[in-house]
């Protein structure tokens, strides 16, 4: 939980003001942005309802837009769970809640953190960890709803700038094998693949890149 | 009233359609043995994603953040990551760093005017 009201709530703090103006100008009220921040949790998605909301896209196509920036949540959930499993015991089922509460930032300090923790601990430390990211985050919205329009140009951008900026240094710090590969080659191939297709430019990324990391480093990290 | 129970409707399906991937990511965990290959395989997919997400968003930014030049943006990632190796992989001082870097470029060059 200290871990969590560090950095990471700083962050989405300043981060989702940025997404509550948006949500504003692109004419959301508040309750759909309070909704949209807790139940997508996720800013890409996020920013692509309302980006497209605004251009006045038909349902099925904004609702297709926001499920290719958010496929990401299969991998992720698909290798995180499993270290949650022992720490759940007998209530499996409430994995299905926890896990709305992924995002990129619990689950990059719960696989940064997990392998040095009792599994029976992990839930008790990722828990409380999203629960903490979720409320800045509410917060972050609410205030961008409100004030995001007075602070200075520079800073307003600098809040734009924080996300990608924090996400890439929290990357860098993510460590074991095949990651490095994994990384530096998803990292040519997003700016690359979205040039050609943006909507399908994370699930090519994903599938080349992570396939291309896997191969490259299957021995290595077999050993 | 209908244009914002048409807005919620395109919220709703937002949520839902994201719920999909995480709910089925905990189906499928349940049949993927943490230490084998094919868990390595999706760990490694899923750093790719991110890594390609995040790049995309520092190279080719959708929103206000374009109005920014590269090499702005590009130099203030640079010092937050020279900051990163350089205290000993901390995340504060990096991020801190990297933020009044793009902060200060941002505010002598003005960028031009939004689209």
């Amino acid at each position: 939980m200290l871990d969590a009201l560090g950095m990471p709530s700083l962050v989405l703090l300043a981060s989702m003001t940025g997404f509550g103006s948006l949500a504003r100008d692109a004419g959301l009220d508040l309750g759909m942005a309070l909704a949209t921040t807790a139940g997508v949790w996720g800013l890409p998605g996020q920013i692509a309802l309302a980006e497209l909301y605004a251009a006045g896209a038909g349902a099925f196509a904004v609702v297709l837009a926001v499920a290719l920036a958010n496929a990401r949540f299969l991998p992720m959930a698909v290798s995180f769970v499993p270290l949650l499993r022992q720490s759940a015991g007998r209530r499996r089922g409430w994995l299905y809640l926890w896990v709305q509460l992924m995002s990129i930032n619990s689950w990059a300090a719960g696989l940064r953190r997990f392998p040095d923790m009792p599994p029976r601990l992990r839930l008790h430390y990722f828990v409380p960890f999203a629960c903490v990211c979720m409320a800045a985050a509410l917060i972050g919205t609410t205030a961008g709803f409100f004030v995001l329009g007075s602070v200075p140009r520079p800073v307003a951008l600098g809040l734009l700038f924080l996300n990608p900026m924090f996400f890439a240094v929290l990357l860098a710090a993510l460590r074991g094998p095949g990651v490095a590969q994994a990384l530096l080659i998803g990292a040519v191939l997003g700016p690359a693949t979205f040039a050609l297709a943006p909507d399908w430019s994370l699930l090519l990324t994903g599938l080349f890149g992570g396939t291309l990391a896997f191969a490259l480093t299957g021995k290595a990290g077999a050993g | 009233m209908t244009a914002s129970a048409s807005a919620w409707v395109l919220v709703i399906g937002a949520i839902a359609a994201t719920y999909l991937w995480r709910g089925l990511g905990v189906a499928l965990s349940t049949w993927i043995d943490p230490d084998s290959a094919l868990f390595r395989w999706v760990t490694c997919v899923s750093y790719a994603m991110l890594a390609g997400l995040v790049a995309r968003m520092m190279v080719m930014p959708l929103g206000d953040l374009a109005t920014v030049s590269l090499a702005f943006r590009l130099a203030a990632l640079a010092c937050a990551f020279a900051v990163f190796f350089l205290a000993g992989r901390r995340v504060l001082p990096a991020v801190t760093v990297g933020f009044a870097v793009f902060v200060g470029l941002a505010a002598t060059a003005p960028p031009a005017l939004q689209p």
